[in-house]
C-alpha cells in the first residue's frame, strides 16, 4: 500500500486510516458529520494526493485529448479547466477526470486513484500521433482547501487573488513561499475552494502553512468519509459507484460533458444512443420512508418489480434526511417519481429528486 | 476506550446490564468509536421472542450498517426512543442515554457466558 507524502501528518493528528484505492488514506479525523459542517460552513483540507496526474505535451497533445475525452477541450483556454469523461468502446466510462490548460502544448489530466494504471495504459493506445506523455503521479501531491473561507483563509499564502478566481479557473503561482503551485478553483463539495498541486517535497511545508494561516478561521482536516457525503449532496457522480466501465455518459447525466462537436471515442455510437434515448437514467432520490439507502440496494415500483440499483446512498449531514444517487428506468426518472428502495426484507417509500439535496 | 466494570459484554461489542429479570443492551464505545457517526438505529422487534444472536436491530453509520445481535434469549420489551430521534447519543454515551432495547431474560444461565469488563478489554486490545 502506498502512502501521501502526508500521512505521517494524518497518524499524528490520530485520523482513522483506510486503504483506498491502494493508498493509505485518512477515513476521518473529529467525525464525519463535524467534519461535513466544517467544509459547508467555514473551511477544511483534504489530502487527496492519491489522485492521478499525467502531463500531455507537444503540438498535437490536443488532438489525442480531443479523441479520448468527450468533453470538447477545444473550448479552453490557458488557466482553463474543464470536468470531461473518458468513453471506453463498449458504451462505458473509462474514467472522469479534470483536464487543464497550461498552454497551447501543454495540458494537465487529473484522473481518479483507482484509474491511473488503466487511464494511463487507455490514454496512450490512442497516442499515434507522437504526444509527450508523463505520468507525475507519485510525485505530486494535491490538497483540496475547501469551503466558504477557503479564499480568505488562504490569501495571506499567495499574491494570487483567491477570491476573484472564476470557477475551473487556475493559476500557477507562489504558494506558502513555493514556487510553480498550481492553484485551481475546483473542488468536489459544492461548497467552493482550491485544490492545490504541488511536489511531493513541498507538501510538509505547504500542509503546516495551511493550518497555520487558516487558524483564526477554524480549519481542519476533513477525511474521505466526509469528501463522499458532500459529494454526494451535490449529486456529483463517484467513479466506481456511480459511473463504470458499463454506465453510459449520457445515462449518467453527463450529457453536458458529452460534446458532439468532434469526433471521439465510441462518438458514433454515443450520438445514436442520444437521438434514441437511453433506457434508463441515474436519478437522485430522497427517502420518504426511514432508512439509509446502500450503494447496489434495489429499486423497485409501487408493485415490486424490479426497476433499478442504488449506487450511492448517505444520510445527509446537512438535512438529516437519507439521500441517494442510483439508475432507474427511464419512465421512474423525472423528478417528483415515487420508488422503493430494498432494504433487506422492505422495501422504503423514496421521492426521485434532481440534485444538489441542500440548498445552495 | 470507556469499559464500565458493572456490565457484562459480547464478542460482538454489545454490552448488558441486568437488573432482576431485566436487560438493557447498547453497543459498547469501542464500536460506536469504529463505526464512527451513527445516524439511523432501527428495530422492530419489540414485544418478540428472540434466541441468543438472533438480530434485533440495526444500526447505521454513514459508510456502513451493521446487525445487532441478542446476547442472550428473551423478549424485546422497550426500544430507547431517544435514539430514534438523536443517533447520535449512541456515539456520545454509548452507556448511559445511547442504550438500545431493554429485554426480559429468558434463560439466566445464558448470562454466564457473557464476557466481563477484563476479559473484554483483552478482545480489543
Amino acid at each position: 500500500m502506498k502512502n501521501t507524502a502526508l500521512t505521517q501528518k494524518h497518524i499524528d493528528l490520530g485520523a482513522k486510516m483506510v486503504p483506498f484505492a491502494g493508498y493509505n488514506m485518512p477515513v476521518q479525523y473529529e467525525g464525519v458529520n463535524v467534519e461535513h459542517m466544517t467544509v459547508r460552513e467555514g473551511v477544511g483540507v483534504f489530502d487527496v494526493s492519491h489522485m492521478g496526474e499525467f502531463f500531455l505535451r507537444g503540438p498535437k497533445a490536443i488532438d489525442l485529448i480531443q479523441k479520448v475525452s468527450s468533453n470538447d477541450a477545444s473550448k479552453l483556454f490557458d488557466g482553463k479547466a474543464q470536468y470531461s469523461c473518458l468513453p471506453n468502446n463498449e458504451g462505458g466510462i473509462v474514467d472522469d477526470l479534470i483536464i487543464y490548460k497550461i498552454s497551447d502544448e501543454e495540458y494537465m489530466l487529473v484522473v481518479n486513484a483507482s484509474n491511473i494504471e488503466k487511464d494511463w495504459n487507455w490514454i496512450s493506445s490512442h497516442n499515434d500521433m507522437g504526444v509527450e506523455m508523463e505520468n507525475k503521479s507519485d510525485e505530486y501531491s494535491l490538497l483540496a482547501i475547501q469551503g466558504p473561507k477557503a479564499a480568505e483563509a488562504m490569501q495571506s499564502l499567495t499574491d494570487t487573488n483567491l477570491k476573484e478566481m472564476v470557477y475551473y479557473t487556475f493559476e500557477q503561482g507562489t504558494f506558502a513561499g513555493v514556487e510553480n503551485v498550481f492553484i485551481s478553483a475546483t473542488g468536489y463539495t459544492g461548497s467552493g475552494g482550491f485544490e492545490i498541486y504541488f511536489k511531493n517535497d513541498d507538501a510538509e511545508k505547504i500542509w503546516d502553512a495551511v493550518f497555520e494561516a487558516g487558524k483564526d478561521f477554524g480549519i481542519q482536516p476533513i477525511g474521505l468519509a466526509a469528501r463522499d457525503t458532500l459529494r454526494l449532496e451535490m449529486g456529483f457522480c463517484l467513479y466506481g459507484n456511480d459511473i463504470s466501465d458499463s454506465t453510459s455518459p449520457l445515462e449518467a447525466g453527463l450529457g453536458w460533458v458529452t460534446k458532439f462537436t468532434k469526433d471521439f471515442v465510441n462518438s458514433e455510437a454515443l450520438a445514436k444512443q442520444k437521438e434514441e434515448g437511453v433506457s434508463r437514467k441515474l436519478v437522485g432520490f430522497e427517502l420518504v420512508d426511514k432508512g439509509i439507502p446502500r450503494h447496489d440496494y434495489i429499486i423497485v415500483d409501487s408493485e415490486g418489480n424490479d426497476i433499478g440499483i442504488v449506487t450511492s446512498g448517505t444520510m445527509s449531514p446537512m438535512t438529516k434526511k437519507a439521500i441517494g444517487l442510483g439508475y432507474v428506468k427511464t419512465e421512474f426518472a423525472s423528478p417528483g417519481s415515487e420508488i422503493f428502495i430494498q432494504v433487506r426484507n422492505k422495501a422504503l417509500k423514496a421521492e426521485v429528486k434532481k440534485p444538489p439535496f441542500i440548498e445552495k | 476506550m470507556n469499559i464500565p466494570a458493572d456490565l457484562k459484554y459480547t464478542n460482538d461489542h454489545e454490552w448488558i446490564k441486568v437488573e432482576g429479570n431485566i436487560a438493557t443492551i447498547g453497543i459498547t464505545d469501542f464500536a460506536q468509536s469504529e463505526l464512527g457517526d451513527i445516524v439511523f438505529v432501527e428495530v422492530e422487534t419489540i414485544d418478540e421472542d428472540l434466541e441468543k444472536e438472533e438480530v434485533f436491530g440495526s444500526v447505521e453509520a454513514v459508510k456502513t450498517v451493521s446487525d445487532l445481535m441478542m446476547p442472550v434469549s428473551g423478549k424485546v420489551i422497550e426500544f430507547n426512543e431517544a435514539i430514534e430521534s438523536n443517533p447520535e447519543l449512541v456515539n456520545s454515551d454509548p452507556y448511559n442515554e445511547g442504550w438500545m432495547i431493554k429485554i426480559e431474560v429468558a434463560d439466566s444461565s445464558e448470562l454466564e457466558d457473557l464476557l466481563s469488563a477484563d476479559q473484554y478489554k483483552d478482545l480489543i486490545g
